[in-house]
């Protein structure tokens, strides 16, 4: 079985997961309320989709 | 070869997935309305509409295939006696799928599956009511734009009318210009009128 030959330093290490990065999660306002929410999702201030009242709030 | 089924499979064995999906649609129909997640729920749908569309028939042929998914009897009877007749003239799309979002603990991504309401008009002329809607709303626009042209100067409202007859002529272009942004205006406002109307229809 194939085994790395040597330890691997802190520096490339660090250097591997520096770039690990997050994005923002897109949002995009909600046409009752305004506030951000997930697209194609009802909105979790107000509660509506498609202008229809899905969430009780 | 028979066609796989459609969407990511639940469970442990196909005996539980079979499980999964005759217990979700047995809530379904119970409750009219579920929350699960959203794969289960698109896994759901087409289950449960084949079970209406069986439901619909009404015989007794059907009712002992339903029976054979709904174990429970008085949920068979709610579907074939009450759901059913629901859906009388709606031609398929009994469900409704609305995403709410990652769950509370792992993230999983949620959905509420629900019965539609009831078809009050037939689907060949809900396009029709659609136009009509429209037309009204053109109208009403159209007679609160001329009283404000003509009440700030009654004077003035013949020379207007010159003009807009002029304008025709005298450049093609221009015209399309002068169309083009008024078009718009009128599609915004429409889409402001229903707006405010459903806001209106929320409140009360």
């Amino acid at each position: 079985m194939a085994v790395p030959k040597r330890k691997m330093s802190r520096s490339n290490t660090r250097s591997r997961r520096a770039n690990w990065k997050v994005s923002a999660v897109a949002t995009v306002a909600c046409p009752q309320c305004k506030s951000p929410k997930l697209p194609h999702a009802a909105c979790s201030t107000c509660g509506t989709y498609n202008g229809r009242q899905v969430l009780e709030v | 070869m028979p066609t796989p089924t459609k969407g990511p499979r639940l469970g442990g064995s196909p005996a539980h997935e079979k499980l999964i999906l005759a217990n979700l649609a047995t809530e379904l129909f119970k409750h009219g309305k579920i929350k699960t997640t959203e794969t289960k729920a698109k896994r759901l749908r087409p289950l449960a509409e084949q079970l209406i569309t069986k439901a619909k028939r009404g015989d007794l042929a059907s009712r002992r295939r339903v029976a054979g998914t709904v174990r429970d009897k008085d949920v068979v009877y709610v579907l074939f006696d009450q759901i059913a007749p629901r859906f009388a003239n709606r031609p398929g799309g009994y469900t409704r799928i609305v995403k709410t979002g990652p769950r509370k603990g792992d993230a999983a991504p949620m959905a509420i599956i629900e019965l539609v309401e009831e078809l009050e008009v037939a689907a060949t002329t809900a396009p029709a009511k659609k136009a009509a809607k429209k037309a009204t709303a053109r109208q009403d626009k159209v007679e609160a734009l001329a009283p404000e042209e003509e009440t700030p100067s009654s004077q003035t409202t013949p020379e207007t009318a010159d003009d807009q007859d002029s304008e025709p002529p005298q450049s093609a272009s221009g015209d399309k210009g002068a169309e083009g942004p008024g078009d718009q205006a009128e599609g915004d406002d429409t889409g402001t009128d229903t707006g405010t109307g459903t806001k209106a229809d929320d409140k009360a």
